[in-house]
């Protein structure tokens, strides 16, 4: 059984389909890529992944079970963490406040037991913050652990932004675009904590990426997507060599350079 | 025929509060901003007027007095929009909303202060005579009320419909950026369109002031008003007049087949049920963000 | 600047972040405790209604400063939690001691009941939601008048407290640590939702309600919690405000009480707990300052002044001008400013709190 299960998907925005008839899976452990020019479909795929919208047909499955019924703040709870294309932070809170929320799903206290901060919640606080402590020592968040969202440069937003889903401990981790708008040092960090996110924590990693040398290096498995609907589906390699691909980039000759060999 | 009349009196009362919340839509619509002191503005309006036609105060003829008001109402919009507003650029919607409501409470003591605290009318040559039509009997100043928020409201509609003034006005509430980069000029759009509500108010303050008495809490028809523009679709000109009209004819029923204490409760019920089934206005436009 | 040498995670969950803080709050504590010796009882009058805008303003503060969902009827929930009190005691014969507290409990649960429908609403639509919410509640106290007298109102009891009985007038220092004692439980049961996970969901749903949501965040049912803590603890102001204005009818809770709340955390800061403080000072002390100030017009000048109605609410409205232009923050932010230009001297810079400016974008596209 898959781990994630897109089966047959269409969504329309009024005439515009913007999916039409995808179909894909990921298996549990692997990172799978989408890749596709701008307006191919790839973060609306993410946001009826995240219930965000309903598809007009088709249906998603995660472990096995459709998640169609469920709402948006459901997801998070199967284990389903993700990030967005143009940074979602909380502005006004601190980098640790902002992991801290990705800990909402484990909390097990009652709002009155907050209240009056009972012991089981100071207890409960030490666990949560042991938690985002190990992901703030795994993205080397530590100079701004107290800073707020509203002074960082992009780059550390950007760092924050996966951090705070990697504090959900998910079982699936998606990404949006991560290294769009980072530099090419950046862009590299990205690529270790994706192979390290894989391996060492045994998170499967779905994402969304332009920089074909970034997908090419981290994924086992990529998808290409044009106009909604699917061009290609294998390996990085498989991907870009196809007929339909090379198309759909006219003139992009250099993208055989770019596969490192 | 008493049908009739509660009808066109309800009409003339609920275009009144059209007219104020035009003002409130026109802001909303160029700006994004929203100005609770709206309904201080005509109240501002009519004492203005008032000022200069009144025999008590300066007693001059009532056909000079009324463009001098509308102007100066407009001179205030555009001056208040360019010494205090502009510095609220870019903050959060609803610290203007606060800014306004604390300009109302100024407006009101000065209003106060200058014409005193006592209900007065507007003498206006419209007040009192009587317009009929077999039995029934109607007010000159109603029907002017009426046929002047029509074709006000009409003026306004085509104007920003028709013209680049009107696209150019929605980009800018949209993003004022990059309408600032398209070569908009943000600035004097937002002045112009507070000046322009500022004469939209002021008419409606005299309308409103030669057809009944007037004082400084009068203002506070705003909220009423503002109700009336969010039922009729908040960022809608037409939906603006139409949710006057609504509430305006709502009061002098429901006090009439329910109970008197009903007419205030009505329109705010009514408000509150179009929030929760039609969380836009019945002419709404909203639509959701993209991530 | 004092830099904090943090050896466990306690110290970013405690109540304090070092001692010497904790003892300028002891001391504050002190003080408060000792008022009713030092001042006359006119005094402690004024304290006491202080201390009662101040739970209202934390009430509000937890639904605007740390949800932000801006409430424009919050003066609804004062009137809930007053009656609800008061009939309590008159009707059923329960004592202060469960009363007071029920009126919170069942203010807070109509806060949840009008939250179930509103909170749907964003920015503007929720503003006039809550205000067509507190007009409501002005006429539905003259329409159920069997329940409530109308507009003749009702008279609050003495309270009847562990055998004490406590009247605003005869025993003005009671009164006032009642109010004290109320106000610190609210503060620490504030505190304590702020460092919780309860707390961090609401900064979420203000800050970013799309990731809320894609964190786990429910967020309808986070902004109905909040707005019944709110109102739960508006409500318990509300209560004391009853007992202490000793009668009281649908006028005292009128719309212009609404709003003068809201402007009140907002000239005291948004988002803080200080801020409701400040906003209540401002509040508490605004009419004995015209008051003074008239007293002083009229010795100079020798006329009689007599009282200008609406004096005060332009006062008010011109400070909350002044502060919305000059400093969004509110008096905590320019406080904060101040302590660190005292805690950094001489090396402070002007520019040192400036955020850059965001340009506004479509607030009808969410």
């Amino acid at each position: 059984m898959s781990l994630l299960e897109i089966d047959n998907v269409t969504l329309r925005f009024g005439g515009v389909v913007a999916v039409n008839q995808v179909s894909f899976s990921v298996e549990e452990g692997e990172v799978f890529a989408i890749v596709g020019p701008n307006g191919a479909g790839k973060s609306t795929l993410f946001n009826l992944v995240s219930r965000f919208y309903d598809p007009a047909d088709g249906d998603i499955r995660f472990e096995g079970k459709s998640i169609l019924s469920l709402q948006p703040h459901e997801i998070a709870k199967l284990g389903i963490a993700r990030t967005f294309q143009n940074i979602e932070l909380f502005e006004q809170a601190t980098v640790l406040q902002n992991l801290l929320v990705g800990r909402h799903r484990h909390r097990s206290n009652n709002p009155l037991s907050q209240a009056l901060f009972l012991p089981s919640v100071r207890r409960e606080e030490h666990g949560h913050r042991e938690a985002v402590e190990r992901v703030i020592d795994f993205l080397d968040l530590q100079p701004y652990r107290e800073k707020y969202i509203a002074g960082l440069p992009y780059g550390v937003r950007k760092v924050v932004e996966m951090g705070r889903a990697l504090a959900l401990e998910p079982k699936l981790l998606l990404l949006d675009e991560p290294a769009s708008g980072l530099s090419v040092e950046e862009t590299q960090d990205v690529a270790f904590w994706v192979e390290d996110i894989k391996n060492q924590m045994g998170i499967t990693v779905l994402m969304v990426e332009h920089d074909m040398h970034l997908v090419a290096s981290v994924s086992d498995r990529v998808l290409a997507l044009a106009d909604g609907k699917t061009l290609a589906l294998g390996t990085p390699k498989e991907v870009q060599n196809h007929p339909a691909v090379v198309e759909a980039y006219i003139g992009t000759t250099e993208i055989d350079e770019k596969v490192p060999a | 025929m008493d049908v009739l009349q509660l009808v066109v009196s309800g009409l003339a009362n609920g275009c009144i509060y059209g007219l104020i919340a035009l003002g409130f839509v026109l802001i909303y619509k160029a700006t994004e901003q929203v100005n609770f002191a709206q309904g201080d503005f005509m109240m501002l309006g009519a004492f203005v007027c008032l000022g200069f036609t009144n025999a008590e105060f300066l007693g001059w003829p009532f056909w000079i007095s009324v463009p001098l008001a509308i102007l100066i109402m407009g001179a205030f919009g555009y001056f208040l929009e360019n010494l205090v507003l502009r510095q609220m650029f870019g903050q959060p919607q609803v610290a203007v909303v606060i800014l306004t409501i604390a300009l109302g409470f100024v407006l009101r003591f000065v209003a106060g202060v200058i014409w005193g605290h006592e209900p007065v009318s507007l003498e206006s040559p419209l007040a009192g005579k009587e317009l009929r039509f077999g039995g029934l009997v109607l007010g000159w100043d109603e029907v002017t009320v009426i046929l002047v928020t029509v074709v006000l409201t009409l003026l306004l509609y085509f104007y920003f419909s028709r013209t680049r003034l009107g696209v150019a006005m929605q980009a800018a509430s949209q993003n004022q950026l990059a309408a600032y980069y398209m070569g908009i000029p943000v600035k004097r759009l937002h002045s112009f369109i507070w000046a322009l509500a500022g004469m939209v108010a002021a008419v409606a303050g005299i309308l409103f002031a030669s057809k009944g008495s007037i004082e400084p809490s009068i203002g506070l028809l705003g909220i009423k008003a503002f109700a009336a523009a969010v039922i009729g679709g908040f960022g809608s000109l037409p939906g603006a007049l139409l949710g006057g009209l609504i509430v305006g004819l709502i009061e002098p029923f429901s006090a009439r087949y329910i109970a008197a204490g009903y007419s205030q409760v009505m329109p705010y019920l009514l408000l509150f049920l179009i929030l929760v089934f039609r969380p836009h206005g019945i002419l709404a436009q909203v639509h959701s963000k993209k991530v | 600047m004092r830099t904090v040498f943090k050896t466990s995670y306690d110290a970013d969950i405690n109540l304090f972040r070092h001692g010497a803080q904790m003892g300028w709050y002891l001391a504050l504590l002190a003080l408060a405790i000792v008022l009713p010796w030092l001042f006359n009882t006119f005094w402690i009058g004024e304290a006491t209604n202080m201390l009662i805008w101040a739970i209202a303003g934390m009430g509000l503060m937890i639904l605007v400063g740390q949800t932000g969902q801006a409430s424009l009827g919050h003066a609804a929930f004062l009137a809930v939690g007053c009656y609800a009190n008061v009939l309590f005691q008159e009707k059923l014969g329960l004592p202060f001691i469960i009363s007071f507290p029920l009126g919170g409990i069942v203010a807070g649960l109509a806060g949840v009941l009008i939250a179930i429908p509103t909170t749907r609403l964003h920015g503007i639509y929720l503003a006039i939601g809550t205000l067509a919410i507190s007009i409501l509640a002005d006429d539905l106290i003259v329409i159920a008048e069997p329940l409530t007298n109308g507009v003749m109102g009702l008279y609050a009891p003495d309270i009847n407290l562990f055998g004490l009985s406590i009247n605003r007038y005869a025993q003005p220092d009671l009164f006032y640590w009642l109010t004290l004692v109320v106000t610190l439980l609210v503060v620490l049961a504030y505190r304590n939702i702020l460092r919780s996970s309860l707390g961090r969901s609401f900064a979420a749903v203000r800050d970013s309600e799309v990731s809320a949501r894609a964190m786990g965040v429910n967020v309808a049912k986070t902004k109905a919690i909040s707005f019944g803590i709110s109102a739960g603890i508006t409500g318990l102001a509300g209560a004391l405000m009853g007992h202490f204005a000793g009668i009281f009818n649908n006028e005292t809770f009128n719309i212009i009480i609404s709003i003068q709340l809201l402007l009140m955390i907002v000239i005291g800061g948004l988002g803080s707990i200080h801020g409701a403080f400040f906003g209540a000072v401002i509040v508490a002390i605004l009419p004995q300052a015209i008051a003074i100030g008239r007293d002083m017009v009229t010795g100079v000048l020798g006329v009689s002044s007599i009282a200008i109605p609406g004096l005060e609410s332009a006062i008010f409205g011109g400070i909350l001008i002044g502060f919305i232009l000059f400093e969004p923050m509110g008096i905590y932010g320019r406080w904060i400013k101040i302590r660190t230009y005292f805690q950094l001297f001489p090396f402070y810079r002007r520019d040192m709190f400036r955020r850059q400016k965001s340009y506004l974008k479509t607030e009808r596209m969410r």
